[in-house]
């Protein structure tokens, strides 16, 4: 060990603090192995804290009709049959035991009269299927998880930023970083790491998502050899924020839409229904995204370039009992009363359906001893997510990777070798803004790749858009080898933007690679040169991996659904409580 | 609009001052977007906390214009112009410019024994609760650890209190936890000892400045207060618990 950073040492490394890295540490503790968290933010503050509407699982408390099989058909329709069938018939399956396990932990959920868990509607879920409280569900699963995990026997790192994943070998040996309040490198020794990391909103400049959603833990992988999958689907929540600007992309839950919210364009008309008849504003998230846009681009948008949301037929009461947080976001930051007037909305980044690529019931990566569950993990939710279904993909897969990693560690010899050449390597890499050469500012060449990528892969795709996006990418790669930052290695947003500009680029280059070969339109990939679904496409993954320094984009074959299970999806998705 | 000047300060344990900056107007911003403006534009180093943006986390807390407040929830137009101060929150000790360490309230988390359920209720699958005993927590469940109560709390800020009580937050912890329906343990010789409740003299300061409108003193300090006293204070009750295994209903 060198005396130049810290050391610590864990059979299992957790990265990430959110619902599934929380969940993975509870269920790694359990396994009986040492088990380490690191967190990008305080404890308690991961992005999972600003999830609304709720959490998917076939309770059938309110439509006794609803289980595991309509939950599985309805995802795989979502995903328009891009996702990996092995987890989608797991998490199906297991969600509910995963919801009434958070119950059992002390987590609080709206009831319905007669005492159980309260179950909502939301988009292209066919029964009312969203375990919720209020609309800060999210709020509550983080901290049922956290105050769970600190007393499960865990060790918790807050505010450390890891920045490579260190190997032996093939093998996973831990994670190299630094901690911010100490200004220190540190080591972080580890049998097995499991990356919880959460997505990469911040690529772009509309998102809902906040500062930590940079991608830290895909792009690690990607560089520790990893496959990566499915990058070209990145989500559109239909309805963010417009107006003031500096709140623009802040979420407008689904639950809005759940609790009988309608979309008007600026001529009042309820335009979903001429979208989807069927399933109206109650659409899946990339269709009704999508027609926000059209209605913008035939010139029937708001004055800020968005659609009128409605729920002031709900009544106050109401309002402030099922949507408070809601009726205050917009009250005290828009000086808006949505008991009285509709919401100005419109599509926000608001999620990744790709990642890293991960093996069904394990979560390992096509590395040796990583792995990955939540945002960061691709395959569950295919071309397009199913609202609520995040949540519930946090704690039945972060449970399994926990479990798994505690399992694979058991069958681990001896202690991983830490090669400090490797850490070395990644401090010159980091302290290299410290030194005079560097001239770029990162926020610069982070605001020039968010306006490359609102710009070449929005709602609406080309392929030539998304060749000239990537050059441009290209191009600020080469320019990000030259950032600058001032000041210490302690708490420095301006040197830490210098890393995370790095990985975003790296991520990025992976979304347009992998848009530009999916010539199609799917889900939430809409190509106007590819308008139609092509069967032969819905037979593929994309997958980018590095060799021998350069990303390389293969495709493979998306697993078969077996017929027992192919008759579930037949047909398509009716939601019952659409009014 | 005009360009509004902000005082922010900068520094570190060893010391610091406030450092002016003019920050071009947009409409509708809140403060966090003029810190955001001068890391981007003027200096990168400037420390502060933040997640969501949509006061959703509790993370960006800070003391404007004397005040504790969240940055992401504060809005410039409401000062009119005029200069505004951001410090970052007393209580705790500075690590640097906005971020202190508040480390101290997640030692003070986990010495609060868990949510405990019976074996018989850890058996069952679902569970039965009903809305109105449920709907009740809901606001102590609300809270976002901001620590702004904390911060305002004249036992920790002014009289050094943290080795004596543990804060307006954790007696709303506490609270979620005792109120809770399925809950077994008591811990009023928790907050009669190293909880420190008695210490609270109800100025109510903490609901003054709580983000998501909890009344910390009346409906959690207070209750916890009552059944403190009862436990500590009323034998014959005290009796009545230990023979009684069941933790007993409570009017409040």
């Amino acid at each position: 060990m060198a005396d130049w950073y810290d050391e610590r040492q864990y059979d299992v490394l957790i990265v990430g603090a959110g619902g599934a890295g929380l969940r993975a540490a509870i269920a790694a503790a359990d396994g009986g192995v040492s088990v380490g968290l690191v967190c990008k933010s305080l404890l308690g503050k991961a992005h999972t804290v600003m999830a609304e509407g709720g959490i998917a699982a076939a309770l059938g408390n309110v439509d006794p009709e609803d289980n595991w099989e309509v939950h599985f058909g309805d995802t795989m329709r979502g995903g328009q049959m891009i996702n990996d069938y092995r987890m989608v018939e797991i998490f199906a399956r297991e969600a509910p035991e995963r919801v009434y396990e958070l119950e059992h932990w002390g987590g609080l959920f709206d009831r319905t009269p007669d005492g159980r868990i309260l179950q909502r509607p939301f988009g292209a879920h066919s029964y009312r299927r969203l375990c919720h409280v209020g609309d800060r569900t999210g709020l509550e699963m983080i901290r049922t998880l956290q105050d769970k995990a600190i007393h499960s026997g865990i060790d918790v790192n807050m505010e450390v930023t890891l920045t490579r994943l260190l190997k032996d070998g093939d093998r996973i040996a831990g994670a190299f970083g630094y901690i911010r309040e100490t200004g220190r490198f540190v080591v972080f020794r580890a049998k097995a790491v499991v990356l919880a990391t959460g997505g990469w909103g911040k690529l772009y400049k509309v998102t809902s998502n906040s500062w930590e959603c940079t991608g830290d833990g895909c792009a690690m992988a990607y560089e520790a050899g990893a496959e990566l999958m499915d990058m070209e689907m990145v989500q559109f929540h239909p309805t963010g924020m417009v107006w003031p600007p500096g709140v623009r992309g802040i979420l407008v839950t689904e639950a809005v839409r759940g609790e009988g919210g309608i979309l008007r364009n600026s001529e009042g008309e309820r335009f979903m229904e001429r979208y989807d008849p069927v399933k109206k504003d109650l659409s899946s998230r990339d269709v009704v995204a999508r027609s926000i846009y059209k209605e913008v681009q035939a010139g029937r948008g708001t004055p800020h370039g968005g659609a009128w949301l409605d729920i002031s037929h709900l009544g106050a009461a109401n309002i402030k009992k099922k949507l408070p947080s809601m009726w205050e976001q917009f009250h005290k930051l828009a000086d808006i009363d949505i008991t009285k007037s509709p919401m100005e909305v419109a599509p926000t980044i608001h999620y990744v359906m790709g990642g890293v690529r991960v093996e069904a019931g394990t979560g390992q990566t096509t590395v040796p001893g990583l792995f990955a569950a939540g945002e960061v993990a691709a395959g569950l939710h295919g071309a397009n997510r199913l609202g609520g279904n995040s949540l519930s993909d946090l704690i039945v897969f972060g449970k399994r990777a926990g479990e798994h990693a505690a399992h694979y560690v058991k069958g681990v010899s001896g202690v991983p070798r830490i090669d400090d050449a490797q850490a070395d390597e990644e401090r010159r890499l980091l302290r290299r803004p410290f030194e005079a050469e560097g001239r770029e500012n990162p926020y610069t060449v982070h605001e020039e790749l968010q306006a490359v990528m609102a710009e070449h892969a929005g709602i609406a795709r080309t392929g030539d858009g998304l060749r000239q996006g990537l050059d441009k990418v290209l191009a600020l790669q080469v320019r990000a080898e030259h950032l600058h930052a001032g000041g210490s290695m302690l708490f420095n947003p301006g040197w830490h933007e210098c890393r995370d500009v790095r990985f975003m680029l790296t991520l990025a280059e992976a979304i347009f690679r992998c848009a530009i070969e999916r010539a199609e339109s799917r889900g939430s990939h809409w190509r106007l040169d590819f308008p139609d679904q092509n069967p032969e496409w819905g037979k593929k993954n994309m997958v980018a991996v590095r060799e021998h320094g350069r990303m390389a984009i293969r495709t493979r074959a998306v697993p078969q659904v077996p017929p027992e299970l192919a008759k579930l999806v037949q047909g398509q998705t009716v939601v019952k409580s659409v009014r | 609009m005009a360009d509004q000047i902000f005082h922010v300060f900068r520094g570190d344990a060893k010391g610091g001052d406030l450092t002016e900056y003019i920050v071009p107007p947009m409409e509708g911003m809140v403060v966090l977007d003029a810190i955001h403006y001068i890391q981007a534009h003027f200096d990168g180093t400037l420390a502060c906390r933040w997640n969501c943006k949509a006061a959703k986390c509790g993370s960006c807390s800070a003391e404007i214009n004397g005040k504790p407040r969240l940055m992401c929830k504060t809005r410039v137009d409401e000062f009119g112009g005029a200069p505004i101060t951001v410090r970052p929150i007393k209580v705790f000790p500075l690590l640097k410019d906005l971020v202190t360490d508040v480390s101290w309230n997640y030692r003070v988390n986990k010495e609060i024994p868990p949510f405990t359920p019976s074996a018989e209720d850890a058996r069952a699958q679902a569970w039965r609760m009903t809305p109105v005993d449920v709907e009740r927590l809901f606001e102590f469940r609300k809270c976002i650890e901001c620590f702004l109560c904390q911060d305002v709390c004249h036992v920790l800020r002014e009289h050094g209190g943290t080795n004596r009580y543990y804060g307006p937050r954790f007696m709303v912890r506490i609270a979620a936890l005792e109120m809770h329906p399925k809950d077994t343990l008591t811990r009023t010789d928790l907050l009669a000892g190293k909880g420190g409740i008695g210490y609270c003299n109800i100025t109510k300061c903490c609901e003054e400045v709580c983000p998501e409108g909890i009344h910390i003193t009346d409906n959690a300090i207070i209750p916890l207060k009552e059944r403190t006293a009862d436990d500590h204070f009323d034998p014959w009750r005290a009796l009545l618990r230990r023979f009684g295994g069941r933790k007993e209903p409570r009017g409040t």
